[in-house]
């Protein structure tokens, strides 16, 4: 049975009961129990540097080169958190509130109100760490608006948000390796939980620079190991973001919570041919100012700026007209799609619609400086240019960024923008402590389940990562370790080690002695390719059981075709990539099967046999008003059980955003 | 924008681990688009060479974005390549034309040894941001994030500093090897804002005396460092870390 261990009492109350009745461990026993955390990104940095400050010995572990860099390190746009410094209106109840509505009422009520009492601990936290945060020039901490809320609640650093915090929480954890609390393992990736009397006991990692096969021990094992988007093949996520860590932890009994939740994102720079090996966010705060567009006309041949005003189709502002182009996330998203399908994308692909700036630059910056400097009847061209200078302290790295990657001038021309996989809602299924089901494996940031639902808000993942390893964890993990005070450390030759890491080596050995003809990268695209077009933005009955068979069938081809170039005992990033792709053929399944077991649409999950009159996404509340988690069973072999979602605080309505 | 395909050389540094000797190596490739980035068309490469049943070119790489640091070549003689404030990963393939022959090395610094082909060990910079790069608080004992108001401009030139994406770039492109644009990036990033305040003296003298540890160079105030530094980090904070480093050699009775 799938015991969520949700404390009783009133929804405000639960956490801080929970803090007062949690078991502790004291000190003098906190040095003697370890801890491994694998990954370093927001979650496990945040997570390894508080529980070295509180005494435990940990072990932290990065496939990168330092910890420093770490995906979340790209996240642009901000992190949110209920602190009402704009007297707004904001407080817990509404960030909770906006959460559980944007994830389209599938996720936890608990662990949601949990996170808004937190979010307010973490910009201290930040501040004292010295994150530079924009600040207004009264030197208080600005905030910016996000979509799927009508408060400014977004604190930020630029677009280089994540990079900031990432490198508070760095910092703190390179104080903690100075101090000895933390031992740091870069360029070490984890390829298998040992477990041990029904427990996790550590690890098995590889050297990526020796290739050598290790075992780690641990009381508990902490894996923050990030999102799985990159099944997809082309997303947003960096080069290396992978399942495998997580996968593992599912084989050896962990369940994958909701594993088909997809986040698409509108605003990305679209594919252009395909050499392309990844696609750039642009980020969500755009939306504040730039229309989006298709020409009337169906593959219309003429240049954005030589299509007059009357022959422009603002679709979002035509069909949502209470949001506009600020629906959330996956609205925009199936927007996009709906007009591209239908004939009347842009750009050489047809894959695109345009994001344009130049009304807002001239109408509504261009006027207002216009105004300020008295200047009276200006003409076009100093509208252009004032306007310009404010668009620019705005957005100006990611306008730059769009130009280097396509050579095209933002100021001047639309940009051209399409969806693109950008989050994984879905995870390692957690109780409220965030431990799996496993006793003593825990799950932090992207890689569980846990908040979101079926779709999240923008500027929320870093706010739940941070929220996970600063303050939740290490109450959380205290229950569990003070009943472990008296369990020693197991020596690394039990033979749960051993047989983990034989495991390992011979499946490492089995990638190697294929010696087929084709590339990893090959197999990669194609499962991307499968995906995207049958698991992607819309799904239906039939693509996904073909989607089902043609991985199966993809898998069997790369276990006896693949062709992985050089040694074991070396660095060898073709040996990497095989397995993490090898993981992404099984999961890419996983999420096939559950897709197609929920039948209905909600959040990004859109099924195409569930939807309203307009073509908007229909829930099932009651059907599927639960959290699927799913059990490995062996190959291609799953079990489904089930965790009823029940509100007691707020009423599920469908979403309108017309 | 038009687009254009091309045929390169390249010659690019192979070197089987950190005890090896390397050489370079020349390669062919055909049909490059302007529109791929610099490391699509490694992408390329290295897919024809496992194809041809060679050894993939190693390379660092993650984001692609121009944020984590992650990717570091030497393009024709320029850490990062030819575009002013640009990373490996973000060049494009026209700044090329038809028929280049492109030189790509690894970074060259004592203290960042070649772990094969073009990827380099970095690790000394992590040991420089434990010799004293944080502000010493513990999780869930801070005041409340507006208690303490900043000036707008210190805190711009905060952010600014702390954009540094520790990537290396400012090392490779000194003749002395001198890590001192990415200390005095730390350093002013930290000592910019009140909470940095307590600790300066200490952090400011420890820092630099693990770089001098660690095998960089001394700064020679040539400024290769800003002109190559993807994040346009300004020189002006090395000058910050010398009167930083001044005062607290002054005024300091401990550095450790
Ligand atoms: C372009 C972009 C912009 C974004 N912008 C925002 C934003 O503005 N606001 C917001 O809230 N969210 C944003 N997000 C989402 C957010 O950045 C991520 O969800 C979040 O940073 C994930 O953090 P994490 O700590 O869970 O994982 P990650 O940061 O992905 O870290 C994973 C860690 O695990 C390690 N790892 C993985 N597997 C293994 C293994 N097998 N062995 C050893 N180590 C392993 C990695 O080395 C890494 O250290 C953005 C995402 C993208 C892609
Ligand atoms: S100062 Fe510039 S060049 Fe040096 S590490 Fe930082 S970002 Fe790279
Ligand atoms: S790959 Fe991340 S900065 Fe280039």
């Amino acid at each position: 049975m799938l015991d969520s261990k949700i404390p009783a009492g009133k929804l405000e109350d639960k956490w801080t009961d929970y803090k007062g009745h949690c078991k502790l461990v004291n000190p003098a026993n906190k040095r003697k129990l370890e801890i491994i955390v694998v990954g370093t990104g927001l979650a496990g940095a945040s997570a390894a540097a508080s529980l070295g400050e509180l005494g435990y010995r940990v072990k932290a572990f990065c496939f990168q080169d330092s910890p420093r860099r770490a995906h979340s390190i790209a996240a642009q746009g901000g992190i949110n958190a209920a602190k009402n410094y704009q007297n707004d209106g904001d407080s817990v109840f509404r960030l909770f509130y906006d959460t559980i509505k944007g994830g389209d009422y599938r996720s936890r009520e608990a662990n949601v109100h949990r996170l808004a009492e937190v979010s307010v601990n973490i910009i201290d936290q930040c501040v004292a760490q010295g994150v530079p945060f924009a600040r207004e020039y009264g030197g208080l901490l600005n905030n910016r608006s996000f979509g799927g809320t009508q408060v400014k609640r977004t604190f930020y650093a630029a677009g280089q948000t994540g990079q900031q915090l990432l490198i508070g929480a760095y910092q703190a954890l390179e104080r903690q390796v100075a101090l000895g609390s933390v031992q740091m393992f870069s360029r070490h990736e984890m390829l298998d939980v040992v477990m041990i009397d029904g427990k996790a006991r550590g690890i098995i990692a590889r050297d990526l620079i020796s290739g050598k096969v290790e075992r780690h021990f641990g009381h508990a094992v902490l894996l923050c190991t990030g999102g799985y988007g990159n099944v997809f093949y082309l997303s947003t996520n960096a080069m290396g973001s992978n399942v495998t860590a997580a996968w593992k932890a599912h084989k050896r009994g962990a369940y994958f919570g909701n594993p088909c939740f997809t986040q698409i994102h509108p605003t990305c720079i679209p594919v252009t041919g395909d050499h392309q090996s990844k696609l750039t966010l642009m980020s969500e705060s755009l939306r504040n100012d730039g229309r989006i567009w298709v020409p009337k006309k169906q593959n219309d041949p003429r240049k954005a700026n030589d299509i007059p005003e009357d022959e422009r189709d603002y679709y979002l502002e035509r069909r949502y007209p209470a949001f506009g182009n600020l629906v959330p996330r996956d609205v925009a998203s199936r927007a996009a799609k709906e007009r591209c399908d239908a004939g009347y994308g842009v750009g050489t692909t047809k894959q695109a619609v345009y994001l344009d700036f130049r009304y807002n630059l001239i109408n509504k910056y261009g006027r207002a400086e216009a105004s300020k400097h008295g200047i009276e009847n200006p003409d076009q061209e100093t509208l252009v240019r004032l306007g310009k200078e404010v668009v620019k302290e705005e957005y100006g790295n990611l306008f730059d960024m769009y130009e280097k990657i396509t050579g095209e001038n933002p100021y001047e021309v639309p940009m051209r923008i399409y969806p693109a996989v950008h989050y994984t809602m879905g995870g390692l299924w957690v109780d409220y402590e965030l431990m799996t089901n496993i006793p003593g494996l825990y799950a932090l940031g992207e890689a569980n389940f846990s908040d979101h639902g079926a779709n999240r808000l923008g500027a929320s993942a870093l706010m739940q990562g941070l929220a996970d390893g600063y303050f939740v964890i290490p109450y959380t993990i205290g229950n569990y370790l003070a009943d472990e005070i008296a369990t020693k450390p197991i020596p690394i030759t039990h033979e749960a080690f051993e047989k983990a890491e034989a495991g390992v080596t011979e499946r490492i050995n089995k990638l190697m002695n294929i010696k087929g003809s084709q590339s990893v990268e090959s197999f990669h695209k194609r499962l991307g390719k499968i995906m995207w077009e049958k698991c992607g933005m819309a799904r239906n009955a039939k693509g996904l059981t073909e989607a089902i068979g043609e991985i199966q069938q993809l898998k069997k081809e790369f276990w006896s075709d693949v062709r992985i170039p050089g040694g074991i005992e070396e660095m060898n990033t073709e040996l990497d990539k095989a397995g993490r792709v090898a993981d992404f053929m099984e999961l890419g399944e996983l999420m096939c099967k559950d897709a197609l077991e929920r039948n209905e649409s909600c959040g990004g999950h859109f099924r195409e046999e569930s939807q309203t009159e307009e073509g908007e996404a229909l829930r099932n509340d009651d059907q599927y008003m639960y959290v699927a988690a799913w059990e490995s069973k062996g190959d291609s072999n799953w079990q489904l059980h089930k965790e009823e979602l029940k509100y007691d605080m707020i009423k599920p309505t469908q979403r309108n955003y017309k | 924008m038009e687009h254009y395909s091309m045929n390169l050389t390249l010659k690019v540094w192979k070197q089987k681990n950190a005890t090896a000797e390397g050489n370079f190596e020349t390669y062919q490739v055909k049909d490059i688009s302007s529109e791929m980035s610099f490391l699509e068309m490694f992408d390329v490469l290295n897919e024809q060479l496992i194809h041809e049943g060679k050894d993939p070119i190693a390379f660092d790489h993650d984001c692609r974005e121009g944020i984590c640091g992650m990717c570091s070549m030497y393009i024709n003689g320029r850490p990062h390549g030819p575009w002013h404030g640009t990373t490996t990963c973000q060049l494009h393939m026209r700044a090329f034309k038809d028929g280049d022959t492109i030189v790509v090395e690894p970074w060259r610094a004592n203290a960042f040894p070649v772990v094969k082909d073009l990827v380099v060990d970095r690790s000394a910079f992590d040991r420089v941001i434990q010799s004293g790069g944080y502000i010493s608080v513990n999780t869930g004992v801070s005041v409340d994030g507006n208690t303490i108001p900043i000036e707008r401009e210190n805190a711009d030139k905060a952010f600014a500093a702390a954009a540094c994406i520790g990537c290396g770039a400012c090392v490779a492109a000194c003749k002395n090897s001198s890590a001192m644009l990415f200390v005095s990036a730390k350093v002013s990033h930290l000592a910019l804002l009140p909470q940095g305040d307590v600790e300066r003296k200490n952090r400011v003298l420890n820092m630099v005396a693990q770089a001098d540890k660690e095998g960089f160079g001394s700064c020679t105030f040539t400024e290769a460092c800003e002109a190559v530094c993807p994040k346009e980090i300004s020189i002006t904070n090395i000058s910050r870390l010398n009167s930083e480093y001044l005062k607290a050699g002054l005024s300091a009775d401990k550095a450790h």
